[in-house]
């Protein structure tokens, strides 16, 4: 018998590669051209594609069994009540929820993350608080805090990043204090690709003060195996559409008894077991933040797009992009008239499916409409993170983030096309 | 790539590599900033008159190449016009811009013509209108002198 590898350098167990051109398939969008060139998709950290099962059950939603949920007794509306409470269901199982009860159905990251600014926020805030975010924000995970903040005299204090976009967690960890009630910080950067350690924020959060950690999840969700549980952290907003969802659905997770403590967001149907014009009794968590007729057909393909993930598999994608990754920092860092931002350009620190550059001499707006221009969609400008944009002095970036679907020739394209920038920026 | 060559012509990579009458002016008449909250460029237009004269126009500010072509190619067009000539001239490129043809009308717009393959790239109006908006309203600033320095 040979003597065991150390578990820090045994490798994990090999997960099956993915089938990439068989998931492509699975995508109708990728088939098309764009100005005559095969669509190169590498916008996916603005918004993902969505594969045929999901557009199928959305449409066999509108199709066959569409009501309103939770109001009619006749069949379509308790059929639709079914799915939309399934797809509930689906997501807690998919996050690592306790209980299903602690999954509300919102627009987006950006209204859960004002859901729980206005809602827990506005009712913890005292002239004087604090709320602690990071310099690697997005506007959403921002300007809710400004808002609530304002209507309550606290402020808004700003953790700072390590040059290589990387949280400072020593900066952070100075700035908790018995003033601060609320931790808003990103699990993965959207501008840089950063991975945050949630563990470690909860963790200096939870010793030095009483303060709830608000976890943007957005970037996090379609790329890593997400377990609320396991972060520690008390609240996890994110999106559909980033996660080859439907648009106009998202999710906010909330530990049930702070849920359960929390006043309503909006006021309307649904959300309340008893109306007088004195007052007004509320639902128990999810319905009490569910006001009006929810986004039915879209939370049922929300609930089949993580069915989807799961069955392609965390890990595997996660290994997929991790290697697109490594490729296009490799490429990239020998050029030199190329700077890749973010941490560690290729050191192997912790980052997702986004790789954020400039190149000398080229403002990253005329590199996406030369990249357009070959089939390659990719985003240029600030990407909603203007703080981080100035903490890094660049006014905007050229950025490429990638999804399931992508593949190594994709980032070669990508590449080829930044060569043809430089040739004819001369 | 032949669209590409419309868009990026030698005359726009030209003055995005070397901009003409770039920095702060003194003494200036007004000076207006212009924002394109969608991608964060932004230009600062400094104009100086002398009586109903355009004396001078200088620009400072971050952006793409046409964003900063189109700057640089506005404060040598309307160097040394008359007030109404410039706004006219304004008016032209806009409408060189958007498209719309009846602005155009009797005004040249001379060496701005390389800028015309914007108009195909719809995305892209913005930038190269970015500093003419601003042109317009620190003309329109002057005569209420909102914004000046000694």
């Amino acid at each position: 018998m040979t003597a065991p590898a150390s578990l820090a350098e045994r490798e994990p167990p090999p997960a099956e590669a993915l089938d990439v051109e068989r998931l492509r398939a699975s995508f109708p969008i990728l088939a098309r051209e764009v100005h005559g060139h095969r669509l190169v998709y590498l916008d996916n950290a603005a918004s993902a594609q969505r594969p045929e099962v999901v557009i199928d059950a959305v449409s066999d939603c509108y199709r066959t069994y569409y009501a309103n949920a939770h109001r009619g007794v006749h069949a379509l509306s308790e059929q639709s009540t079914d799915a939309y409470e399934a797809a509930r269901g689906k997501v807690a199982r998919f996050i690592g929820a306790p209980d299903s009860h602690e999954v509300v159905f919102t627009r987006g990251t950006t209204e859960s993350l004002n859901l729980v600014a206005q809602s827990y926020g506005r009712s913890h805030l005292k002239p004087g608080d604090e709320v602690v975010l990071t310099e690697m924000e997005h506007h959403s995970n921002i300007v809710p805090w400004q808002l609530v903040c304002e209507q309550a005299g606290a402020r808004v204090r700003a953790a700072p990043m390590t040059d290589d976009g990387e949280l400072d967690l020593d900066g952070f960890a100075g700035l908790l204090n018995e003033r601060t009630r609320v931790v808003a910080v990103t699990h993965v950067s959207n501008a840089l690709g950063t991975v945050n350690d949630i563990p470690a924020v909860v963790e200096l959060t939870r010793a030095r003060s009483d303060a709830a950690v608000v976890v943007d999840g957005a970037q996090a969700a379609p790329h890593m195996a997400v377990d609320v549980s396991a972060l520690g952290c008390d609240f996890y907003a994110f999106s559909g559409h980033k996660m080859y969802g439907p648009g106009g659905i998202g999710v906010l997770w909330g530990r049930r008894e702070l849920l359960a403590a929390m006043p309503p967001y909006h006021g309307g149907g649904a959300m309340i077991t008893r109306v007088t014009f004195e007052r007004s009794e509320y639902a128990a968590p999810p319905q009490r933040f569910e006001a009006g007729t929810p986004s039915i057909a879209p939370a049922i393909g929300l609930g089949v797009a993580v069915e989807f993930l799961a069955s392609v598999g965390l890990d595997r994608i996660e290994r997929h992009e991790r290697e697109l990754l490594s490729h296009t920092v490799a490429i990239l860092n020998d050029l030199p008239w190329v700077r890749v931002l973010g941490p560690g350009a290729g050191t192997g620190s912790p980052r997702a499916a986004v790789v954020s550059l400039v190149i000398d001499g080229v403002h990253p707006h005329d590199v996406a409409t030369i990249l357009d221009e070959q089939g390659v969609a990719i985003r240029a400008g600030h990407h909603c993170a203007q703080p981080l944009m100035n903490r890094l002095g660049v006014p905007a970036t050229v950025r490429t983030s990638f999804g399931m679907y992508n593949t190594r020739e994709e980032v070669d394209l990508f590449v080829s096309n930044l060569h043809e920038v430089r040739r004819i920026f001369g | 790539m032949s669209d590409l060559r419309d868009l990026y012509q030698q005359v726009i990579l030209d003055h995005y590599r070397a901009p003409r009458n770039f920095g702060a002016l003194e003494p200036v008449s007004a000076c207006a900033e212009g924002y394109n909250p969608l991608c964060g460029d932004q230009v600062k237009v400094y104009l100086r008159t002398d009586g109903d004269v355009v004396a001078a126009v200088t620009f400072e500010g971050v952006g793409c190449a046409i964003s900063t072509a189109s700057a640089s190619l506005m404060t040598e067009a309307v160097r040394g016009l008359e007030r109404p000539r410039a706004e006219a001239l304004i008016a032209s490129f806009l409408a060189l811009m958007t498209g719309d043809g009846n602005g155009a009308a009797g005004v040249d717009l001379g060496k701005l013509e390389v800028l015309s393959g914007v108009k195909d790239y719809p995305v892209r109006i913005k930038c190269a209108t970015l500093a003419w908006h601003a042109l317009r309203a620190a003309l329109e600033g002057e005569d209420s002198e909102t914004v000046t320095t000694e």
